[in-house]
């Protein structure tokens, strides 16, 4: 298994859609992100679920000097993700089939690469080349918003890029220091002399060295109060850019998070959690009751998203093995739920041409199974038992309230809020008398939309009544990232007096 | 291996079939599936019963791992001891007649197939809340039963005040919820597992301080789901879904899953003395708080509602003072009788023709005899009347507040009267007189009486029939023994008489009076008739602050000018944002973007040959 296929793949599917005319590249983008799902299934089936190391790696060296490996691998926690994202890239297509008429071949380009980004991130284990999909990434978005939006695209795109960029630059900066000191970009490398003592951070380094990835990925997840750019991007998002966007592409920060804070900077995490932790409640409680208020459903479940990612956050930050299995399970289950809403939305949007929920009312009447779908969704994203989020968010709050009761209990509110909003909004658009600019304008779902909603759904079943499937991968990874965090660092050093903690 | 799986499964899959065939199948075939489904369920219950050697020590069924991480490990667990077994009876038996009856009830409203499949996705949750056998399993049917009522009050979508009623219930059971989430992190804390019979086992040697806060917060939860105060509010509202679910969810199952919880727990609760303490007060809070606005209503559905409240509070009292068995011994009566007052109503509202309010009722015995025989054997036995099943299980819950409190039994025994009272109240009102409505009222098919003439039979002879502390025997380890006073039993029927006498005297034989009370005490009446205005309450200071807090201090406020303000001074001032949006909205962007676009296709291009240049070089 190549997993550099898994990036070539949808890179050449995006380079062969630039010259393609508009229907052609609209089925090229279909078959390519098909394509690399069956792949990412077939990743799965090799993958040994009870190894909790790198596996498929292949490691070359790309760059001589500076040294730079071409270094990539998959483990459990990167696993789901890729799998995430290869499977959402269909659905984004599907998505955006009708939606998108003007300039498609570009359209669908960059959605193409945008996966390829995505794919990339999650599997590049050199920290140069970690960088360069993450800056990757942005590129296609900001354009998709910026060219394809709503509205204020252009606002929403500008803010999206300089502000996530303000945080990437001074992730840079730390991975440049890192190499500085290590020699090698090579995560491995890094992670091994970090671990072993051969380099050796001082307290002041590593808090300044972890701040500035947590920069990055504090703008990126979003957390409190770093997320204002988030409703106006995921508002202004077209069809299926809104789907990668608030279904992986949020998922990269908390995966940063896990991937290298956690095992480079154990004590800086500890140190640090505390308020991040608050930081993570206050946007779960603030995410849940903006929401409420919104009187734009698109903005309503962006909001959402700052509630349930700090779910997300507060999981990685109890540093349990319960709660940090429950976060990367909920980036998986967060990610397929709001894909389904954001998918939902467009549908809406394509039948009434607004985002507005006065604008609609009374659906179950006219289309049923739309509203059924919808409802399902609704009801994972509650964090309903037997559906995906409810795993996650309550290994979360189990983690949490393990490592500080306190914690769980000021998060759970956030439950409670969650199913306010959420039947709230089901209520308004949903339920009631039908709203008279609907009539005759809102047929149930065809067939190409319900190739978009039942493997959502049944995922979100799957997810949340066989976890067998999921969590074995992920904990076996986990609980490694764990033991790396307990091994006590910065003991053995003869050179810096003053700053030694061990813990 | 008893294959309890096959239980839950049956309804699940007349859920599955109805639920995403119903629409195209006839009515009949909606119906069979539906009511065999569950009718298999019940026999299957028979035949596990039955067949079972002992349900002393529940053998545990493992299907598989639902979640394990670390040392987290929650399974996919069955299993049936006495307590579950007089829950499934209840539940699948009931639930059987209910499912009869509303083919009936149902016949002419339209998304027929709809409701059925929501009973039956019910009875799925419902069966597996009882048959779990760890906490987190129990979680499932908690929330799935809160889903299933949320979907049954809300059944008529098109009416604003039922989907406001059926989020109301959602979400304050979800504040219950919150509760019992709460519980479990603690447990699993405490006990390192969530498994019944590994957190029983363990629980004597905890710290009572530990114990006292789980069973608190279980409690909280058991007020959400089974409508104790402060959490009541939701189950008037609840009525405004199809009577049928009134009987069976906001009656005779669902909402003693709370009293079901606490008994399921006893041994958590026995431990703190505390906890039993603010269980019987909020219990007997809840009884009289309830009977007394029960007193007023006119709506006949409304009455029966805060009788249940009422009549909830009364378990809780019982499983707080320590009768675990009475308490759930009363829940099986009120299965009877309560589920009968409902489909008795529904059977009168069909009558009328949909009306509830009883000042437009009167003079029904005539006209539907059957309603009127039936309804009048429920009313016996809610009032406690000699040797109808409430009797006994009243009586049971009495005398063991007298052994814990004397003061509870003469609160209790008040309460009593009261119900009697207004259950009679709304009895002479419906059936006695002159018919005040409009139409001509009819008796129901035989599909909706044939159910009440068998509940009513249990309702006379359900508490002999079953007697639950007999079946429970030593189940729960402490159990309040009351003395056998006959005493206590003569005051409590004498309360219960008083009750009935006194709404005959005025309601048929000078009718007249009522009217003249309720205006000469004024305030008081308008206070109890308007339900002591907690609604109105609670929406002044929690529901309408946290709306418009957070719409105007979070949204427009702090997150527009404050958040996002600092966002868009920085952007502006530091990085001039202004000068690059207007290079952007020059029309330029598209060949920025093209020339982005390049840069970053040449660079995966370069990467791309690196990779492969060096491919299985350097490994």
């Amino acid at each position: 298994m190549n997993l550099n296929l898994l990036i070539a793949i949808p890179a050449l599917g995006f380079l062969a859609a630039l010259f393609l005319p508009k229907s052609a590249a609209r089925l090229l983008a279909l078959v390519t992100t098909i394509a690399t799902f069956v792949l990412s299934l077939g990743l799965v089936a090799s993958y040994d679920m009870a190894k909790a190391g790198l596996q498929f790696a292949s490691d070359v060296v790309w760059i001589p000097n500076p040294e730079i490996h071409w270094h990539v691998a998959v483990d459990g926690l990167s696993l789901w993700l890729i799998v995430l994202s290869a499977f959402l890239g269909p659905v984004a297509v599907l998505t955006s089939w009708k939606a998108i008429a003007d300039r498609a071949p570009q359209f669908y380009a960059f959605l193409l690469l945008l996966e390829a980004g995505l794919i990339g991130v999650f599997v590049a284990q050199d920290l140069f080349v970690y960088y360069l999909f993450w800056e990757i990434v942005l590129v296609p978005i900001c354009l998709i918003i910026g060219m394809w939006g709503g509205e204020r695209r252009v606002y929403a795109s500008t803010k999206f890029f300089l502000y996530t960029n303000a945080g990437s630059v001074l992730m840079l900066a730390a991975i440049i220091f890192l190499y500085n000191k290590v020699g090698s970009f090579d995560y491995v490398t890094v992670l091994s002399a970090l671990q072993t003592g051969r380099v050796h951070l001082t307290g002041y380094e590593e808090t300044l060295l972890f701040l500035g990835f947590f920069a990055a990925m504090a703008i990126k997840v979003p957390i409190f109060p770093f997320h204002t750019w988030l409703p106006d991007a995921y508002a202004e998002a077209p069809a299926g850019g809104s789907v990668l966007l608030a279904a992986v592409m949020g998922k990269m920060g908390t995966y940063g998070l896990v991937r290298f804070c956690l095992p480079m900077f154990p004590n800086a995490v500890r140190e640090n959690a505390g308020w991040i932790v608050v930081l993570a409640i206050i946007g779960i409680i603030y995410g849940a009751l903006v929401a409420m208020v919104q009187p734009n459903f698109k903005r309503l479940i962006a909001y959402s998203s700052v509630s349930h990612l700090g779910f997300v956050v507060l999981g990685i930050f109890s540093c349990t093995r319960i709660g940090l299995d429950g976060a990367v399970y909920q980036m998986v289950a967060h990610g397929v739920t709001t894909g389904a809403l954001f998918v939902l939305a467009s549908f809406l949007f394509e039948r009434r041409a607004s985002h507005n929920i006065s604008d609609f009312g009374g659906i179950c009447k006219i289309a049923p199974w739309f509203t059924t779908i919808f409802l399902i969704a609704s009801l994972a994203s509650i964090g309903l038992p037997l559906l995906n989020n409810f795993v996650g968010e309550f290994l979360i709050l189990q983690g949490a309230a393990q490592a500080n009761f306190t914690w769980a209990v000021f998060a759970s509110i956030g439950v409670i809020l969650s199913a306010c909003y959420m039947l709230w909004m089901v209520q308004r658009v949903f339920l009631g008398e039908t709203n008279d600019g609907l009539a005759g304008r809102f047929p149930d779902l065809n067939m190409r939309e319900w190739a978009c909603l039942v493997p959502l759904a049944v995922l979100m079943v799957w997810m949340g009544v066989y976890t067998q499937t999921f969590l074995p991968a992920i904990g076996a990874s986990n609980s490694q990232i764990l033991e790396k965090m307990n091994v006590p660092l910065r003991v053995s050093n003869p050179v810096s007096g003053g700053s030694v903690h061990a813990r | 291996m008893q294959n309890l799986w096959i239980i839950p499964a049956l309804p699940l899959l007349g859920f599955l079939v109805n639920g995403i065939f119903g629409r195209k199948m006839p009515k009949l075939m909606v119906s069979l599936t539906a009511v065999l489904s569950v009718v298999l369920s019940f026999a299957y219950v028979l035949f596990v019963l039955s067949s079972a050697k002992s349900l002393d020590q529940p053998a545990v069924e493992h299907y598989f791992t639902w979640i394990q991480s670390g040392a987290f490990n929650v399974g996919f667990d069955y299993q049936v001891d006495k307590l579950t077994a007089i829950m499934l009876l209840v539940v699948t038996g009931i639930g059987s007649l209910i499912h009869i009856y509303s083919t009936g009830y149902m016949a002419h409203e339209e998304g027929y197939w709809r409701f059925f499949a929501y009973l039956n996705l019910f009875m799925f949750f419902m069966l597996n809340l009882v048959l779990a056998a760890n906490y987190l399993l129990v979680f499932v049917g908690w929330e799935g039963v809160g889903l299933c009522s949320y979907l049954l009050i809300g059944f008529y979508f098109t009416k604003k005040s039922a989907t406001d009623a059926g989020n109301k219930a959602f979400i304050v059971n979800r504040i219950g919820d919150f509760g019992v989430a709460l519980a479990m992190f603690l447990i699993f804390i405490t006990f390192k597992s969530l498994d019944f019979h590994k957190v029983f086992a363990l629980a004597p040697g905890k710290p009572v301080a530990t114990l006292t806060a789980i069973a608190l917060l279980l409690l909280v939860g058991a007020a959400g789901k089974s409508a104790q105060l402060p959490l009541y509010v939701w189950l008037p509202d609840a009525m405004e879904g199809p009577t049928p679910v009134s009987a069976l969810i906001h009656a005779a199952t669902m909402v003693t899953a709370g009293v079901y919880l606490c008994a399921r727990s006893s041994v958590i609760f026995v431990h703190s003395p505390a906890a039993m303490d603010t269980v019987a007060m909020v219990g007997l809070a809840t009884a009289v708080f309830a009977a007394v606005i029960g007193l007023a209503q006119n709506d006949i559905k409304k009455v029966f509602a805060y009788s249940t409240v009422s009549q909830l509070g009364y378990m809780f009292l019982g499983v707080g003072v320590g009768a675990f068995s009475a308490g759930v011994w009363h829940l099986v009566t009120h299965a009877f009788f309560k589920a009968l007052l409902f489909l008795g109503a529904g059977s009168v509202i069909h009558a009328c023709h949909g009306e509830q309010d009883m000042r437009q009722m009167g003079g029904l015995r005539k006209y539907a005899p059957v309603t009127f025989a039936t309804l009048g054997c429920a009313s016996l036995a809610i009032a406690g009347f000699p040797f109808t099943s409430g009797f006994y299980s009243k009586d049971a819950i009495l005398v063991a507040a007298h052994a814990h409190a004397p003061w509870m039994f003469w609160v209790a025994v008040f309460t009593a009267g009261m119900t009697a009272f207004y259950v009679w109240r709304a009895y002479f009102m419906t059936f006695f007189g002159k018919y005040r409505g409009h139409g001509h009222p009819h008796e129901s098919p035989v599909s909706m009486t044939g159910p009440l003439v068998i509940l009513a039979a249990l309702s006379l002879a359900g508490g002999f029939l079953f007697n639950v502390p007999e079946i429970l025997g030593k189940m729960f380890q402490v159990e309040a023994e009351g003395a056998e006073a006959a005493t206590l039993t003569y005051i409590s029927v004498a309360f219960g008489l008083a009750g009935i006498g006194l709404a005959y005297f005025l309601y048929v034989v000078n009718s007249a009076l009522p009217d003249k009370i309720a205006s000469s005490l004024g305030g008081l009446y308008t206070l109890v008739y308007n339900k002591f205005f907690v609604d109105e309450l609670y929406d002044v200071t929690v529901v309408q602050p946290t709306v418009n807090g957070s719409r105007t201090l979070l949204w427009r406020g702090i997150e527009h000018y404050v958040i996002d303000g600092v966002v868009r001074g920085v952007g502006a001032n530091a990085l001039n944002i202004g000068g690059v949006l207007k290079h952007l909205q020059s029309g330029n962007i598209r060949s920025y973007a093209t020339w982005v676009v390049i840069g970053g296709a040449v660079l995966l291009i370069l990467m791309g040959v690196g990779g492969f240049a060096f491919a299985g070089g350097v490994r």
